[in-house]
This record gives C-alpha cells, structure tokens and sequence, in this order.
C-alpha cells in the first residue's frame, strides 16, 4: 500500500474547499455530541429539564422515553424482564438508528468518541506507527462475552467497567475516579492500538454496528472514479475496511455506497477528499456504473 | 499498521495459510475475551456486593435482581426532590453508577408520592409500590446500647421523634431506671414491620458515631426458630386460647384475701390500720 | 411542585448552614488524648427550669467534657438531649465578641451598618440616648431582662432602673412566661411559687396536666413522672391539652379540649366535689376564704382594639368576699353536660378526672406551664386549679401539690424572687406599696422617694421627675412596652438575655416597626446574633452562662450556684458587668431632680454606678481567690474589673430582702453566699442551715406555728383565697375566613428561640425546621400532604412552612401547632399580641389562621 505522508492528511482538502468545508462534518459531529451533553446538563445546571437522565436511560420532556439497547438485552440476558418505558425506551432508539445508521451514535452522539479521535489526532501528530494488532471482531465477542457475563451472574456485570456510560454519566451525575478509565483508553489508543477502543473493542459499537447493517442513510462514493489514490481517506477513517469495497470495488462489480454496518457515518473522508469523491446519500441505486 | 485488518477482510480466501492464520486469531480472539471475561465477571461480583451502609431507593428489588434491571441512568436521582440519592461513582463501594443514598448523611423523606419510583424506566424501582410505608431500605438497629445516651436514662427519643412511621417503627419501652432509683429510661424499640430503612434515625442520631444505624435487613434480622410460637401473640391473633381455657380455682386463703389467677396473683386486704377487722364481731367471733 | 420543593429544602439547606456554624469544640482532642488535668466543677444547666445539675470539665481555659451530676438530686447524673451539648452552646463559630454600632461614615445612624466599636464608645453612645430619653418621663426609657440573669445580675439591673434611673420600665421575659402563675399566687396565697417541691413527683399517686408537655419541656421531671407510674400501683395520669402530645403517650385519661374551655372544666369538677359534698370541710373553715373575681375584663390589647372598647371591666382584677353557698352557686351551671359539650372531651373522661380529684384516699398533684400561663384568663385559669386543691385541702403536703412550673432556668430564682417585673422589687415587694418602698430605699442607703411609686406619689405627694414635673403612673409592661416603642413614646430598649424580636407575639404590627423607628434606640445584649441583635442599634456581645459567676432558682425554690469555669471569648462580657459598668456612664444630676438630690447631698455629682454599687454593701467583700474545697482555683472577672467579690456583695445586699430586721414579706430567707457554692442548691425559705420541703405545713415549714396544722402567712388572715372565675371566650376564634385555632409551643430538641440550641448541628439535624403540625384531614381538605409548603397566615402576618401530618404532635381537627424555636420561620408575625388584663402575659396558643398552599 502507498501513501502520500509527505504531508498531514486534510491540507490538500483545505487548499481546494476551504477550511470549513474541509472540517464541515468534524465540525457538525463535534457540535451534536456537545449539544447533547449540553441537553443533559441544562437540567442539573440550568434548571431546565429538556432531557434527563443519562444516555443508559433518559426522559425526553418528562414523557418520551430512551433507553439504550444493549442495556435491555443485558437485562433479559440476566433473566429480568423490564418494564415497558424501557423497552419502549430500546425501541425507540434502535428504530432511530436503524435509520440514520446504527454507528451513528458512535460518531455523533458517544462522548468517547471524542476521546479516541483525541488520542487518533495525537497519535498521527507524534508518529506513533507501531500499532498491536487484533481482530476488528474482538468487539462482537465482547459483545457475546457482555450477554454472557450477564447470563451467568444475573446482572449487568459488564456496566461495572463499561466505560462508555460511565463518562457520560460521570460528566452529568459526578465523575469519581472514572478519570482513570477514560485516561486509560485514551492512553490504550494513543500507544497501544490505533482506533483500539472504537474500533475495535467496544461492544457497544458492536450493538450498533448490528443495527446499522441495514440502514438507509449511507455515505457513498459517488464520484470515486475521481479518486486519485492520495490514501488520506483511508487515513482518517476510523474504519478503513468499510472503504475499500465501494471506492476500490468497482471492477469487482460493488456499487459506489459503503454498505459495512461498521461505518459509523462520521463523514470525516467526505471532509477530507479533495477530489469530492464522498457524499451522504441512501443505501438504494448501488449498482456499479461499469456494470450498469 | 492494521494488518490485520486487512487480513479480517480478505480472510476467508481459502489460502491454507490464511486458514491457520483464521483459526489462530480465533483462538487468540476467544482467549482474550475469555480472560478479559473473568476478569470483568470476578471484579464485578467484587464490585456489586453492596456495602452495609449503602442504602438503595424505596422499591428497590433485591440486590441482585437490582443489579440485574438498573440502567444507572439517574432518573430517580433527579426526581428526589431532597437530593438524598446520588448515582455511585468509581472508586465508591457500590456497584458503578447504580443509585444509593448513606443515611448518617442524608435519610429517605419518605414522600408520599415517592417521586423516584415511577420514573424508574426498568422496574429496578418496583412500580407496584405505592405506599412508601410499604418500602423496605434497610432495617434499624440500635446497633449500640453502650452510647445509646437512652439507656443511660437521658432524655434523647431524637430517633423516635423523626421517625417517619410515628409510634410504629420505633417505639418508646419506658422502664425503671435502678441507678437513679426515680427516673424511668426510654428505651427505642424498632419494630421491622414497620421499619422502612429510611435511614432518618441513623441521620439525626446524636452521638459523634450514630448509636442507631440502618442494616440491610438479612443482615441485620434474626429469625426464631421455625417451630417456635410466642404464645401471648398467638393468643392474641386467635383472640382466645388455642386450647381450653384454665377452669377456675378455689383456694384456702385467710379472711379478706383473694387470689387471682389471671393477673396479679395473692391480693393482700387493703392496708391495714390495726390488726382488728372494722366490725367487732369479727374479734369477738375469732376465738383464741 | 416537584422543583418547588426542591428549591425549598436547598434554600433552606443555605439558611441552615448559615445559622449553624458548626462546632467543634476547641481542645477536645488533647482532652481525650489525656483524660487527666480536667477541672471538674458543678453548674446549673442553662436551659428549662427543671434545674438539673451538670459538671463541667475544662482544661485550658476550654470546656473540654460536660456529665450529668451524679449527686445532684434533681437529675442524678441525667440530662435531656439539649443538656448532653451543654458545652457546645458555648463555642458556636458566630459568637460575637466586639461592641456593635450601626454607623455611617463613623458615626451613629439608625440605618447605618453594624461596625466594630470599643466598649467606652459603646456606653458613651447608649449613655447619651437614655438620660435624653428619660427626660420624657419614666416610661421614656425601658429594660427588658429575663430568667435566664443570674439572680445577681436581675439585682444589678434591678437597682438601675429603679434606683438609678428611677424609672419602673424593667420586665423579664417572664412576663411572657410566668406571670399569670405569679398573678394567681399573689391573690391566692399573697406569696409567689409553688408550695410543693419535686418530691411530690414521687410522692402522688394521680397525676394531672393542664397544659404542659411536660414529655419535652421537662424531660428530667417528666423522667421522674413516668417512674412513678411505672413503679407505683394504682398510680394514674390525666393530660389535658388542646392538642395530643407526647404525654398523652402515658396517659390514663387523655383529655383533647377545645381551646379556652379548660376554664369550664377546671370550674366543672369544683362543681362536682360540692355536688358530691367530697370537699374538706374543716379544712376550708380553717383555711380558706371564698372569692368572687370581676368579670368581663377584656384582653390586654390595646384600647383602641373593638375586643377591649367591648368589655365592661377591662382590667379589673378586684375580687370581693363571698360565702361557700354562693361559690357553690357560681359553679353550679358547670354541670358534666356542660362542660363536655363546650370542651368536646367525653363525660366519661371528665368524671374520671373529678372523680380523682375528689377521691379523699389520692395523693393528686397537677403541673402546669404555658397551655395555662400563656392564656388571656391565665390568672383565673391557675386560681381555678388552686380552687380544686383547697376544696379538697390536697396542698402543701407530700404528693399533694398545684405546682406551677417554670420555663426559664431561674425564672424564680431570679425575675421572680429578685423581681425583676416593672410592679415588683425582692423578696415578693411592690412598688404599689409605700411601705416597701421605704424598705427598700432603707436597704439601698437611698433617700426615701426615690424609688418611683406605681402611682407616682411617695408618702401621698407627687414624686417629682428629673423634668420638674410629677412622675405620674408609671408601670409598664413588656408588651406595653413594645407599643411604646411603637408610639415612640418610649424611645430608648436595652435588651438582655433573651431574643424578644422572635418571642413577643405580632412582631410585624407592634416589635418591628417600634424597634426599627428613627426616634428609638435599640441594645441588644447577646452571645450571639439573633433576630433581636439584627434588629437593634447596638449590639453589646455577652459572654454567657458558666463565662461568669452565676446562680439560679429553679422551679422548686432550688437556688444553685456556679462559680466562672472559662474566660468569655474576645470582649465579651457578662449582664453583670454590662449593667454595673454602664452605670458609671450616668451621673445622679442626669436622672435625678434637684430636690430628690439635697435628701441626699453626699450622691452630689456622683455616678450611678458609685451610689449603687460601691455603697459600701456591695463592695463589702474584697478581692479574693476563688478557690473551691479540692484546691481548684477560678477566675472571676468581674471581680477583677471592679476590685470586690461582685456577685458576693449583690447577694448579700439581696439577701436583707429576705432577712433583714423588719422586712416587710417574711418567707423568703436564704443561706449566706458561701453556702450555696457547697451546696447541690438549697430549697428556700433556709432558716438556720433547714431547707424547706413544703411551705404552709406545719412541720414542714418553720413559719407555721405548731398547732395551726397549716398556714397560709402571705396572707394576713392566714386563708388561702379561693376565687370564683367563670368561663369567658377567647381574645380572636375561628371563623369563615380565619378557620383554624394556632397553637404554638417548643420542641425538646431546642431550647426557646433556638439561639443556642439550633447551633449545635447535632440538635439542629435532629429539628432543624418548625414544622406545620395538623390533623390529616384538615391537610386532606386543603389538598396537602406531609411535606407540603404551606402559608400559615393571620390578620396580622404569614409564615411559609412544611405540613407534617406524622409528627410528634397530633392536632385534633380545626387546630395548628407551630412550634417558635426557627428564626427562619417567626411564628410571632402571626401570633396576637392579647393578654391576660391581670398578667399581662400574651397568649401565645390561641389566635385565628388560615393554612394555605404555598
């Protein structure tokens, strides 16, 4: 594989789009994850309670429920059957994101993402090439392992050390020494595994990855006969697998959309093609133009 | 750099060597996550067992049943409208992120409407209690009669006073003081069918370390052993002897005395002034 | 109504942690790090008039360690829960330790800021505004002290504003608080307290309360109480309230009456005892005179209010002889009918409390405190338990006693005995009476007429004032004080020892606007800073309770001394020392006219402080260690400051009052200084080293001459005076708008205005707020729960509260209870000021409210 490293990806983006349409879509996620911990937090701050709870659970204007999934399904695995604001709550969600795709809540919603783009940012920053290596699949036997645990102790084992709640929570209800956790996976992604975390371990992301197989809502490579192999793309992308198949799969007959549930719809290669090549669109019309 | 990432993708090829390849990163992926498991699985059995002076919120199912169904979301905690409940933090002894309150700092107000149960979206706060007299937190123990200022025979009943169930959760025993000889002691008495575990007592108990503090209850509750009945209660629920009831007795009793099997035994005639009846008749008939 | 309540409890989280600043009592950590180098020493317990006995443990100027006294035969070694954080009272982080003036731009302003100033400046400042305010007249200026002085501190007082400033303006809080007590044994045994002592608590065999909760406001005594009925056989107690409350717990007869009707019960079972022809026959003909009272008297508002235009006889105390047939006659419509339909108390309950009474072969002692005192006939309401006693002779006999109790620690010892009240001087005297004036004028080496007459004349001529002109009337009392102040006809309020701003009933209408008015000049003297020091001009920081030498009369005529176990923090100083100081700051030529001046030609030019106090009585004693038998030594500051044994001199000048050849009002003897500072207290009268148990019992009592069986001395016939008194209404009732009876009383937990007691986190956690008692459907009606926010609302003022349905007191349906001890809540803006006319003591437990949501 090439790669031009002769310069930090984005820069060419930014010369032919300018700045804010080379950060468009980094822009745009940072501002939703902020604003819904904003939402959560005008409560406790302000007073004013929009939404309440944390993202385990919450109630929208004191009516709407939200639950997350993997939470119900770790409760029916531990042999408890919730009440039906949860399960309406799980419903709710899953229907949302099966919609704009389930790993879209890995990008734009999850406040761990931005501690793992965090460590990513640094990571290409300093030159940390050395990387552990292991199965991107880890995350969907964590995820077995989750319902497991649950299984065999009866409870939400894992929601002891599942990291992802805890820094939500953490920031609306009260933090502890859960510092050390996050801190610890930043660390884990900057000097262990690249996109380790995320990308490779959660099973939360897992849940989500599930959801979004079929999703609508997709980023496509529309233009990729534009593509003009700069990598930069594959760079940034917290997936890069998910890539491959629509922007080099023409003459394999696959359509232009990434279809991978794992793509987590962040938009960052949209950004950072400064050929264009990337845009949000559906799932339908994926046929190869070649083959068409 | 993210070998394997390609290798996961292209795997699958039918290559021998990417099959030995497969299988081992199955293996290595099994192995990991199964350590990884116990680890998770042992610390949180660790991590989960309540500690004693954690109390959970009215309607909390049990321990592990809670565990099981709380999404540790903090929609009770933000409905407490005494801001008693907190969501546990890391490094705190409870399980993380799951809703307790300390009684020493703060007790359950016990609300009428018990704001934090029906927000509860899982059911980890059983819905179906309605009547907070009905909740169980924890039990009351006059954990020591030492410091307990009550048994020293000064006037406290602070635990008493606050109590929430009034006259029914604690109670007052009034007993002789014998040191003192004239004053009487009140002594608390909790009662578990009543107690809530509200954690009100502990809160306001006077001593530098409360005297008076919440267990959870299979800690705290003894039990009698399964053949025993306390006979006086039976009576009193059957509303009469469970067996026939004693016939009445006749006995040799000097003059103007009676006894009286039912309550105070041997009753002595009313003081007595001189060691002659009021009615002379009765001297002059005694004989010598 | 959820965020509401929220905002509730976390603004009243800030109140709290404002008002309590937590203590920690300095050094107690070395303390227990070794327990030895402790100086134990005995002291009277600072709160209720139970009169416990505690001993203090200091060590490096600090009280580091408090116990019950074992020896003490009040309490044995107990305490109630405010007793058990006696030391902490002492170490709250807001004592005040400097003078306090409200200036602007460095100088005095009535609405300025409060600022730090020096004692001279402070008394200059004071001094300036009272010789200027008494030019008016003797009301111009007032003194309000209270039973909490130490008996020598009352004195002190006492002389400067009788003596001194010639001026009758001196009343104790006790006037809120004992004063019908004391009205009815003047009339009825022409000498004040109780006959009995607490060893009739286990000497009776029934047991009445009327209008006491004995359960917390004398938990010691009430400790005792439940023993006996515990212990003895056949041992009954009846508890008579307008709410139920913790004595009901033990009660045998539980009485829940509608407001004011206790006067119609009291009169029903004397008309029971005729009826039944129980009463002593030879005891009555030998003892006891028959009465009548004047009725329709009015309700000691103002004149103006419609209540007071309406009565025939507004303040008329007169009562007239009359025979047994027609005390009988006057009591005769009380029937059981009657009286149990007007009190809404079952017959069976009130034939089972005359029944009691008028059983020849039960001991029956009755308590009673503020349900009777605080009460607009409270006069009449203890005369008619008296009435009940002297029927049946069940008095001044082991188990058969009327005993008033005392809420104040030395509401006897000192407003009473010492007099503190704008009609009294010592030892039961009387400004009304020439006599006792002279006597007492004898006693002080001041020259006759300088003592203001109630009716301003001395010897039936004008006394003359420092303006020129006649003196005129010149009682006035606490609440009549508060409407001077109002009508700026009294311009100048020192205030001691107690938090009137919080007690005084219809503080937005009458306290407030006369302590805050432009014309008038406020001290407050005070440890810490309560509701009153916010509203005064000048705040005088006191150093408190054992920072002094200090004695106390409790309940049972017990006086019990302390010696000083710590030096006050900063510049505090005592009452004592405030008093006898600031008299240096007033010439005799600035209060005295000129005539009263050449009776006494060598007081020419002198101070106050000179012709009071260092009349060669009270300078008498110098100097000295203060030492006690184990070799212990103690300071005593205000010995050191002006250079003699103080509090020994004021004692001994006292103690003429109840000694001295040809004293007016014999009874009132008390043993020599020394004797106390060994003593566990001694019970007065103490003739030649003999305490006395029971008075007017021969036997018992040295005055009674052998043979008389029983004597009533405080009369001049010798007969206790039974005085008909019917039922008459309440001052303010419910009615449409106004729908509920208030009652308002004290916790257990706090003492009072909770001034100290709610800065001790550990009592205050336990009642941290007054709370809205109620009866659960009156709740259920108004659409409230326990918890709810509530206005508690009068024709005067509102308070905003939480409802408790579940608490310690069950209201019966129709009435509050709101308890007073919560700055934060001041019950005393809905309270009315009415009073008993023949007291003047307020009724803090009937007024008219609505309970509104909040």
């Amino acid at each position: 594989m090439t790669m031009k490293l002769n310069s930090r990806p984005g820069v060419e983006a930014v010369a032919t789009k300018g700045f804010f349409q080379a950060y468009k879509w980094l822009l745009l996620r940072r501002l939703s994850q902020l604003s819904i911990l904003g939402l959560f937090l005008l409560g406790p701050l302000a007073g004013v309670w929009l939404i309440k709870g944390n993202l385990a659970s919450s109630l929208v204007l004191d009516t709407v429920p939200l639950t997350e999934p993997m939470l119900v399904m770790q409760m029916f695995a531990a042999g408890f059957i919730p009440l039906s604001t949860a399960l309406w709550g799980a419903l709710f969600v899953v229907a949302f994101y099966l919609v704009v795709g389930g790993r879209t809540y890995c990008s734009w919603v999850c406040p761990v993402n931005i501690v793992t783009d965090s460590a990513a940012w640094l990571r290409e920053r300093l030159g940390i090439a050395a990387s552990s290596s292991f199965p991107r699949n880890t995350r969907y036997w964590m995820l077995a392992l989750v319902m497991l645990l649950a299984a065999v102790t009866g409870t939400m084992a894992y929601e002891v050390v599942n990291p992802v709640p805890m820094l939500h929570r953490g920031i609306i209800f009260g933090i502890g020494l859960s510092w050390s956790v996050i801190i610890a996976i930043f660390l884990f992604d900057l000097f262990i595994a690249r996109k380790g975390w995320c990308g490779h371990i959660c099973p939360m992301g897992g849940l989500y990855g599930i959801i979004g197989k079929i999703s609508p809502l997709r980023v496509r490579a529309d233009r990729r006969e534009m593509c003009d192999d700069c990598m930069e793309c594959f760079v940034v992308c917290p997936e890069p697998h998910v890539i491959k198949p629509a922007l080099k799969g023409a003459d394999m007959g696959n359509g232009p959309v990434i279809t991978a549930g794992e793509c987590t719809n962040c938009g960052r290669c949209i950004d950072i093609c400064a050929e264009e090549v990337f845009n949000f669109g559906y799932r339908f019309n994926n046929q190869s133009k070649e083959s068409s | 750099m993210a070998h394997s990432d390609e290798k996961s993708q292209s795997g699958g090829k039918g290559s021998a060597v990417s099959r030995r390849r497969f299988l081992s990163d199955v293996a290595r992926t099994a192995c990991g996550v199964g350590l990884l498991g116990m680890g998770i699985g042992l610390y949180s059995r660790q991590a989960v067992s309540l500690p004693a002076l954690a109390l959970r919120p009215p309607g909390a199912l049990p321990e592990k049943d809670f565990l099981s169904a709380c999404t540790r979301c903090g929609l009770c905690v933000r409905d407490c409208p005494y801001d008693i409940l907190k969501l546990a933090e890391l490094g705190e002894e409870v399980a993380l992120g799951t809703p307790y309150f300390t009684a020493r700092k703060a007790g359950c107000e016990m609300c009428e409407d018990i704001p934090c149960v029906p927000v509860c979206p899982t059911g980890a706060l059983d819905h179906d209690l309605t009547d907070i007299n009905e909740s169980r937190m924890g039990l009351a123990v006059l954990s020591d009669q030492e410091t307990c200022v009550a048994f020293l025979g000064l006037r406290c009943e602070v635990c008493y006073n606050i109590c929430p169930v009034r006259g029914k959760a604690i109670t007052i025993e009034r007993k002789h003081n014998i040191r003192s000889g004239k004053h009487a002691l009140f002594i608390p008495v909790v009662h578990s069918d009543s107690c809530t575990g509200c954690g009100k007592c502990e809160e306001a108990c006077i001593t530098d370390k409360a005297s008076i503090k919440i267990f959870p209850t299979e800690l705290a509750k003894g039990k009698l052993g399964e053949h025993y009945r306390v006979g006086w209660e039976e009576k009193a629920r059957a509303g009469e002897s469970l067996v026939t009831p004693d016939q009445e007795h006749i006995y040799n009793l000097p003059e103007g005395q009676s006894y009286d099997h039912g309550g105070e035994g041997l009753i002595m005639e009313e003081s007595q002034d001189s060691p002659f009846s009021s009615n002379p008749l009765d001297t002059l008939n005694r004989g010598f | 109504m959820k965020l509401t309540r929220r905002d509730f409890v976390k603004s009243n989280a800030i109140a709290a942690t404002a008002s309590v600043a937590g203590i920690t009592i300095p050094g107690i950590k070395d303390a227990i790090a070794a327990d030895d180098g402790i100086r134990w020493d005995k002291a009277a317990c600072r709160y209720c008039g139970t009169g416990c006995s505690v001993l203090i443990g200091t060590k490096g100027d600090r009280v580091v360690a408090s116990q019950g006294d074992p020896d003490a035969p009040v309490n044995k070694g107990l305490n109630c829960i405010k007793g058990y954080f006696l030391p902490k009272i002492l170490y709250g982080k807001d004592r005040l330790t400097k003078p306090l003036l409200r200036k602007t731009n460095g100088k005095y302003d009535k609405n300025g800021k409060f600022v730090e100033v020096s004692w001279d400046e402070a008394f200059k400042t004071m001094a300036e505004k009272w010789v200027e305010a008494r030019k008016k007249g003797p009301k111009g200026i007032g003194m309000f002290g209270s039973g909490q002085w130490t008996v020598w501190e009352g004195y002190a007082a006492q002389k400067l504003l009788k003596a001194g400033f010639r001026s009758n303006s001196l009343e104790p809080n006790a006037r809120h608080c004992m004063a019908s007590a004391v009205g009815a044994f003047m009339r009825g045994f022409g000498i004040d307290e109780p006959m009995g002592c607490y060893d009739d608590l286990e000497h009776a065999d029934v047991f009445v309360l009327w209008g006491a909760n004995m359960a917390e406001m004398h938990p010691i005594l009430w400790s005792r109480l439940t023993d006996t009925r515990l212990t003895k056989k056949g041992c009954e107690v009846h508890v008579l309230s307008t709410y139920e409350h913790r004595c009901f717990e033990l009660s045998d007869n539980s009485m829940v009456f509608e407001p004011q009707t206790d006067l119609a019960i009291a009169n029903y079972i004397a008309n029971y005892i005729i009826e039944n022809k129980a009463y002593d026959k030879s005891f009555l003909d030998k003892h006891v005179n028959f009465n009548q009272t004047t009725t329709d008297i009015g309700y000691g508002l103002r004149d103006s209010h419609p209540a007071q235009k309406a009565a025939k006889n507004p303040n008329v105390g007169k009562f007239n002889k009359i025979s047994f047939d027609e005390y009988a006659k006057s009591v005769a419509p009380y029937t059981l009918e009657k009286a149990s339909k007007m009190s809404k108390v079952p017959k069976k309950a009130l034939l089972k409390l005359a029944k009691a009474y008028a059983d020849p072969k039960k001991k029956v002692t009755s308590f009673w405190t503020m349900g009777m005192n605080q009460h607009t006939r409270g006069v009449w309401m203890n005369g008619l338990v008296y009435n009940i006693h002297l029927l049946m002779g069940k008095i001044s006999e082991p188990g058969n006693s009327p005993f008033s109790l005392t809420g104040q620690p030395s509401a006897c010892g000192t407003a009473r005995e010492v007099g503190t009240f704008t009609h009294r001087l010592p030892a039961d005297l009387v400004v009304a009476k020439d006599a006792h004036c002279n006597f007492a004028e004898k006693v002080w080496k001041l020259p006759q007429g300088t003592i203001p007459r109630a009716n301003g004349k001395s010897n039936k001529v004008d006394q003359t004032d420092i303006s020129g002109k006649p003196m005129g009337k010149t009682l006035i009392h606490a609440v009549a004080m508060h409407r001077a102040l109002k009508d700026e006809k009294m311009n100048t309020f020192w205030v001691m020892c107690n938090n009137n701003m919080q007690a005084a009933a219809n503080m937005n209408e009458e306290s407030l606007p006369g302590w805050r008015s432009s014309k008038n000049f406020i001290t407050v003297s005070d440890p810490y800073p309560t509701v009153s020091a916010q509203a005064a001009d000048l705040i005088l920081p006191t150093a408190m309770w054992i920072e002094k030498e200090g004695a106390y009369g409790n309940a049972e005529r017990r006086t019990q001394f302390w010696r000083q176990q710590t030096n006050a923090p900063g510049e505090a100083k005592s009452d004592l020392w405030q008093v006898m100081e600031f008299a240096k700051y007033v010439k005799v030529e600035d209060v005295w006219p000129t005539d009263l001046i050449a009776k006494a030609p060598e007081y020419k030019g002198k101070t106050l402080y000179e012709v009071l106090y260092t009349n060669g009585q009270i300078d008498k004693f110098p100097k000295e260690q203060v030492t006690d038998d184990r070799g212990n030594t103690y300071n005593n500051d205000e010995m050191e400051d002006f250079g003699y044994y103080v509090q020994k001199g004021l004692f001994e000048e006292y103690r003429m009052f109840n000694s001295a050849a040809g004293v007016p009002k014999k009874g009132h003897e008390m043993a020599e200084f020394g004797a106390y500072h060994k003593a566990r207290g001694m019970r007065w009268p103490v003739i030649d080293g003999k305490e006395t148990l029971w008075r007017f019992r021969e036997g018992y009592d040295a005055h009674v001459p052998k043979g008389a069986g029983v004597k009533f001395y405080g009369k001049p016939d010798g007969k206790a005076a039974i005085i008909s008194a019917p039922y008459e209404p309440a001052a303010e009732s419910p009615d449409k708008e106004f729908d509920m009876w208030l009652c308002t009383g004290r916790v257990l937990e706090h003492w009072h205005s909770g001034s100290m007691t709610r800065r001790v986190p550990e009592l205050y956690r336990a009642v941290p707020d007054a709370l809205v008692y109620m009866h659960p459907k009156d709740a259920k009606k108004r659409r409230l729960r326990d918890g709810s926010k509530v206005k508690v609302v009068s024709r005067r003022g509102e308070i905003v509260s939480r409802v408790s349905t579940r608490g310690r007191n069950k209201p019966p349906q129709g009435l509050v209870f709101v308890p007073w001890f919560d700055a934060g809540r001041l019950i005393n803006k809905v309270t009315l000021d009415a009073t008993d006319p023949l007291s003047k003591e307020t009724d803090y437990k009937k007024c008219a409210v609505k309970i509104v949501k909040a």
